[in-house]
C-alpha cells in the first residue's frame, strides 16, 4: 500500500528538503510507500485534498478546520512550541507607526496564505479597515512580499511569523513591525485521513518517539521543527471552535 | 440598578439574570486592549467559565482561579443594556454565531472594550458549551456602540 502525504504550502523554502527526509523516515518506520506531494498553491492543494487524494496531511489551521469537519480526518500531532503567529510589517521608514496610522486604500501584499491572511485582516479592524476598503495584492513568496514592503509598493506586507524571522537581517532591518499577533493556541497539525485511522496511534507513536534517537532529531532539524506532541480530540475542536469566531 | 457616589468613582449594584445580584465599584477608566492579542475563554451550556486564557486574565485582572467556576457575567459592566445579553443567548442558543462590541467591567473597577465572538461548541450534534474569542476594536466602533447603548439604557 502506497500512502500520500502532503504539506501545506507556507512552509519556509529552505526546509523543502527536510520534508522529503522526514518521508523517507516515516517509510522506513511504517513499512510502507509514501508519496510526498508538494504545492505551491493552497487552492489547488485544497481541490486534490478534497478528491480524496491524500492519507496524511500537515495543514495549516483553518485547513484543518475543514479536513476535520469536512472530510473526517483526525489531527494526531502538532509541533511542539510553534503556534501559527501573523505579524503586519512596513517601510522602516514609513510615517505609519502602528496599524491605526494606515488609512482606507492601503496597498497590502501577502501571500494567499488562508491563517496569516484571515488574522491579518483581523489585526487591521482596530483601523476600520476590510477587505472593502484596501487593495491587497497576492504573491507568492514572503521573500516577495518584503520586496514590495521594502520598494514601497505596498503599505504594509502580512508575514507567517516563522518566514518573517528567517528573513535576511538586511531585510528585517529595512522593515518594522506594526503589530505581532499573540494568540498561541493557533498552530500547524498532522492530521490522518478516514482510511488510514486505524493506523493513526502506531503513526502518532512513531511521530512521538522522534526525539529519542539521533536520526529522528536529524530529520527534525532538517523540518525546523523540536518535536512533536499529542493533539487530543478536543484540543483540535477547542482550536477549530476558534478559528471559527475568526471567519465572519 | 441604583448608583452614587462621583463621576469618576462609583458604587453600582447590578442584579444578574438568575436573581443573584453584587456591588461594583466602578471606575471611569479605560484600560487599552492589548495589540496582537486575542481573549479567549470557554463556558458551560449556563455560562460558568471553564476555560480563560492568560490575555483574559491579564485584561479581566482576575487570576485563573478565581475565574474558573464563576459565571460569564462577572465581566458585565453596567452601561451594557441587558438587552444586548439576552440578544447573545437568544442566537448561541439556536446554535449560531452571535458578533458584539462589549463593554468589560474588571476587577479593579475600570473597563475594557472588546469586539467579541460567540459560538456554541457542537459536540456529535450537541451543543455542550461555548466559545468566546475576543479582539481589538476600532474607536470608531466603540463611539457607536456607547451611543447605541446608551439609548437602549434610557429605553
Amino acid at each position: 500500500m502506497t500512502l500520500n502525504l502532503t504539506v501545506s504550502p507556507d512552509f519556509a523554502p529552505d526546509h523543502i528538503s527536510g520534508w522529503f527526509i522526514f518521508n523517507t523516515w516515516l517509510q522506513r518506520k511504517l513499512g510502507s510507500g509514501i508519496h510526498l506531494e508538494l504545492y505551491d498553491c493552497f487552492d489547488k492543494q485544497r481541490e486534490d485534498i478534497k478528491a480524496g487524494n491524500f492519507d496524511l496531511v500537515y495543514a495549516n489551521p483553518f485547513d484543518a478546520s475543514m479536513l476535520v469537519r469536512e472530510l473526517g480526518f483526525k489531527a494526531i500531532v502538532r509541533p511542539i512550541a510553534k503556534p501559527d503567529e501573523t505579524i503586519i510589517a512596513t517601510h522602516a521608514e514609513s510615517d505609519v507607526n502602528s496599524v491605526e496610522d494606515l488609512q482606507p486604500g492601503s496597498s497590502l501584499y501577502a501571500t494567499d496564505d488562508p491563517d496569516v491572511n484571515r488574522i491579518g485582516m483581523i489585526m487591521l479592524e482596530p483601523a476600520d479597515l476590510d477587505q472593502s476598503n484596501t487593495e491587497t495584492t497576492t504573491v507568492d513568496s514572503y521573500v516577495i512580499v518584503a520586496k514590495n514592503v521594502l520598494n514601497k509598493s505596498a503599505d504594509a506586507g502580512f508575514f507567517l511569523k516563522d518566514a518573517y524571522e528567517e528573513l535576511s537581517e538586511l531585510i528585517r532591518k529595512q522593515m518594522k513591525v506594526l503589530v505581532s499577533s499573540e494568540i498561541s493556541v493557533v498552530h500547524h497539525t498532522l492530521l490522518v485521513g478516514p482510511k488510514l485511522q486505524q493506523f493513526a496511534p502506531q503513526i502518532q507513536q512513531h511521530l512521538l518517539d522522534m526525539t529519542a534517537d539521533e536520526k529522528g532529531r536529524g530529520v527534525l532539524e532538517s523540518m525546523n521543527l523540536e518535536g512533536w506532541e499529542v493533539m487530543s480530540e478536543e484540543e483540535t475542536e477547542f482550536m477549530i471552535d476558534l478559528i471559527d469566531t475568526l471567519i465572519d | 440598578m441604583s448608583e452614587h457616589g462621583s463621576n469618576d468613582v462609583r458604587d453600582v449594584v447590578i442584579k444578574y439574570y438568575d436573581g443573584t445580584s453584587r456591588t461594583v465599584t466602578i471606575v471611569d477608566h479605560e484600560v487599552p486592549y492589548p495589540e496582537g492579542k486575542l481573549i479567549v475563554s470557554r463556558t458551560d451550556t449556563k455560562g460558568i467559565i471553564t476555560h480563560a486564557n492568560q490575555a483574559f486574565v491579564d485584561m479581566s485582572g482576575y487570576s485563573q482561579d478565581e475565574l474558573i467556576g464563576q459565571n460569564h457575567y462577572i465581566l458585565r459592566h453596567p452601561d451594557m443594556p441587558t438587552v444586548a445579553f439576552t440578544g447573545l443567548w437568544e442566537t448561541i442558543e439556536a446554535g449560531n454565531k452571535w458578533h458584539g462590541y462589549v463593554k468589560n467591567l474588571r476587577k479593579d473597577g475600570a473597563y475594557y472594550w472588546v469586539k467579541a465572538t460567540v459560538i456554541p461548541n457542537i459536540r456529535n450534534g450537541k451543543v455542550v458549551g461555548y466559545t468566546s474569542v475576543r479582539r481589538k476594536p476600532s474607536r470608531s466602533k466603540i463611539s457607536e456602540s456607547e451611543a447605541l447603548y446608551k439609548t437602549l439604557m434610557e429605553a
